[in-house]
């Protein structure tokens, strides 16, 4: 149940603990980019606010010596993803070709099981019709689809570029090649913390760092089988 | 038809003892059945202004509150509902899941003490299975106030579409609609059946728009010898089938829960526990049901101290059922130790779902406990009545500590939340129950309340027999 189903790509991702300065630009591209409605500050406080990617944020120790850490949380694209098997609708299910988990907005009616069902509580759903205050609304993403109230919606590894980046690469009739996918996210990244690419090539750069021994996946004992690891701080990067 | 008599050489009673039986036992208090008609056409009859009153405060509760609560929703979004991340299922499920508990009552009632032959249940089966269809009715509803957009809710009954696509049936939320789908129809024909012969006794005492309506619906029932066997026949045969139909749906129901992997509700105790707390739930609604019925319809006939002595004992037994399935799960997921485990159980304990759980408690438990062992307060209907309230107040916090209070938790601490309802929420909960009574009310002003056919064929049964000194009652099988 956890391996890797076949297919043509397996799009993963790794977050470098190391290096991530948890400066929140991965979220602004990503509303950027996906025409992620923003809430109000109001809603935002009562956990309204949908945002594909967050930073969750811990505390270690004690008062005087208090540390905070910051862990980047997306949809980790589990292969054996606890959202598929509840929704009654396929409005959640697994891509065969690229092995990601889609949310397909106009299947879904808006029964919340698999957001009840994500151990890692990444989907998000739509309370109120989107809004997008001005000048927002003037920069939405013709490649994405607004999403009405009453449905799920969370990260798709920004599809619309795998999309465009397989037809480019049929046009000129070349296989994709590492790097030729760039979710917003990482395009973004400062410190380069994010790094995406497909986890069925050995050579790509994210299946060489996603096999070094820092590598982690969130609560893997639940036998998700998520494609995003995590670099864990403070080892040696055997990169 | 021949009564064979079990016992043949006894003498008949008569002494002060008979007339103390006779006023304890209906079955033991026989009346012409003419007269017995009568009462129950007259009950239907009895509409005072009070009557409407109530009716007309339901409905406006039904409407504003239900039914204006929903079209609000629709229109704004669900945001005007209370849930948040990570909450998103919040007082509606736990509506349903309390709806469809009390739904299981008219099976339980009805079906199983019907198999079992247990005698007293004749005259209250009626009250208890037009409760079931009832509350199905609003359980339904409740799934479509749920869902985000409710006017896709559909999509979830398997049919041929455009779209070419079929639910997904591996999800426990299609399961569940199967279930209650084969629920309703099964009572609904369940609740039918025995009420073809009553339904032509009605026909044959009211003129008018009754006339016709139950002239359709007694389906031209003659009482002939044939017609009898096949009812009784089918409805043999309806009683068994509807007893694992009423165990699946809420063995389903909580498996919704315990499928998925939400910290304490992945349990493999969930069905037996929330089956238990169903029937448990249920048993209490009819008391409360059969209440008003008596008092509202002046069915005290009927309706008896012995009946409701006999739900005072069913409640007390199913309240230690319900304890020890509550105890059960606490214990191993205690025990267990496991830290995100114990999230949980800190958080009925000490934290946010404090007050609900005490409330649970005490309803479930130290209520019924102190209480039903007492045979003076299983023999008082109003006291009964109340204790069966808090019954049903108990089973409602049960499902809401488990619905809203688990998800409050889960095994990234970031993430952990809260839930307070909404006007909303609790607008269309409360109008959930007047939308009950309202829809029960009317039905029990068209539909006969009391079996009458049963309770004359029990009586028929049943008779005193003394065997020296000893007053024996002696029940005869019907051939």
């Amino acid at each position: 149940m956890a391996e890797a189903r076949d297919g043509k790509h397996r799009w993963g991702m790794v977050v470098d603990l190391d290096v991530c300065t948890a400066c929140g630009a991965c979220i602004v591209a990503c509303y950027a980019e996906n025409n992620v409605p923003t809430v109000g500050e109001q809603e935002f406080i009562i956990k309204r606010a949908l945002p594909w990617i967050r930073l969750e944020r811990y505390w270690h120790g004690e008062y005087p010596h208090l540390q905070a850490e910051f862990v980047p949380m997306m949809c980790q694209h589990c292969q054996a993803a606890p959202c598929e098997p509840v929704c009654p609708m396929y409005a959640t299910m697994h891509d065969q070709n690229d092995n990601i988990n889609l949310q397909i907005y106009n299947r879904c009616a808006g029964i919340r099981y698999c957001a009840v069902n994500c151990p890692y509580k990444v989907r998000m759903f739509n309370w109120f019709n989107p809004y997008f205050p001005e000048p927002l609304n003037e920069q939405l993403n013709p490649d994405v689809t607004v999403r009405t109230r009453g449905i799920m919606e969370k990260c798709t590894f920004c599809i619309q570029r795998i999309r465009r980046a397989r037809d480019e690469a049929n046009a000129e009739h070349v296989p994709l090649k590492d790097g030729d996918v760039v979710p917003a996210c990482v395009q973004t990244c400062p410190t380069e913390a994010l790094i995406f690419g497909d986890l069925n090539d050995p050579d790509s750069r994210v299946s060489k760092l996603a096999r070094s021994p820092r590598a982690l996946h969130l609560l893997e004992e639940l036998g998700t089988a998520p494609s995003v690891s995590y670099l864990k701080r403070g080892g040696p990067n055997v990169d | 038809m021949s009564i064979e008599m079990t016992v043949s050489h006894a003498l008949p009673l008569e002494d002060s003892h008979e007339e103390e039986s006779r006023k304890r036992h209906l079955l033991l208090d026989p009346r012409p059945q003419e007269e017995m008609n009568q009462m129950v056409m007259d009950s239907m009859h009895r509409t005072g202004v009070e009557f409407w009153i109530v009716m007309a405060v339901l409905a406006v509760l039904a409407l504003g509150g239900f039914l204006g609560g929903w079209l609000y929703q629709i229109r704004f979004g669900m945001g005007v509902a209370g849930i948040r991340k990570p909450v998103f299922w919040g007082v509606y499920i736990t509506s349903f899941v309390f709806w469809i508990g009390i739904s299981h009552s008219g099976t339980f009632v009805s079906a199983i003490l019907r198999v079992f032959k247990v005698e007293w249940r004749r005259s209250i089966t009626r009250a208890a299975e037009l409760m079931t269809s009832t509350s199905l009715l609003v359980a339904v509803a409740f799934l479509g106030i749920h869902v985000g957009r409710t006017w896709r809710g559909y999509w979830i009954v398997p049919y041929p579409n455009q779209r070419t696509l079929w639910p997904n049936f591996h999800s426990p939320f299609l399961w569940d609609e199967m279930a209650i789908l084969s629920y309703f129809i099964g009572s609904s024909l369940y609740l039918l059946l025995p009420l073809i012969p009553d339904l032509a006794m009605a026909r044959d005492h009211s003129e008018g728009w009754r006339y016709k309506l139950y002239r359709i619906l007694s389906l031209g029932w003659r009482g002939t010898e044939a017609e009898w066997r096949n009812l009784t026949l089918s409805m043999t045969v309806f009683a068994f089938a509807i007893i694992p139909v009423m165990f699946s749906v809420h063995t389903i129901v909580s498996w919704d829960f315990a499928m998925t992997r939400v910290i304490g509700w992945h349990s493999s105790i969930f069905a037996p526990y929330f089956i238990v707390g169903a029937i448990y739930s249920g048993v209490s609604a009819v008391v409360n049901i059969l209440f008003l019925v008596r008092w509202n319809m002046k069915l005290s006939y009927f309706v008896r101290e012995e009946h409701f002595e006999a739900f005072g004992k069913l409640m007390l037994i199913l309240s230690f059922g319900w304890t020890y399935f509550f105890f059960a799960d606490l214990l191993t997921e205690w025990y267990g130790g496991e830290a995100i485990g114990h999230t949980v159980l800190d958080i009925q304990f000490y934290g946010q779902m404090h007050p609900f759980w005490t409330i649970m408690v005490v309803c479930n438990i130290v209520i019924p406990w102190l209480t039903l062992w007492n045979r003076k307060v299983r023999r008082t209907p109003i006291a009964l009545f109340f204790v069966a309230l808090a019954v049903n107040v108990g089973m409602f916090m049960e499902r809401y500590t488990i619905v809203t209070g688990f998800l409050r938790r889960s095994r990234l601490p970031f993430n952990w939340g809260t839930y307070q309802p909404s006007i909303v929420e609790v607008g269309i909960a409360v109008g959930s129950v007047a939308t009950f009574l309202l829809l029960y009310g009317l039905l029990s002003r068209v539909i006969p309340m009391i079996p009458v056919w049963e309770v004359r064929e029990g009586q028929l049964t049943h008779v005193l027999r003394r065997f020296g000194r000893t007053k024996v009652t002696a029940v005869s099988e019907w051939e």
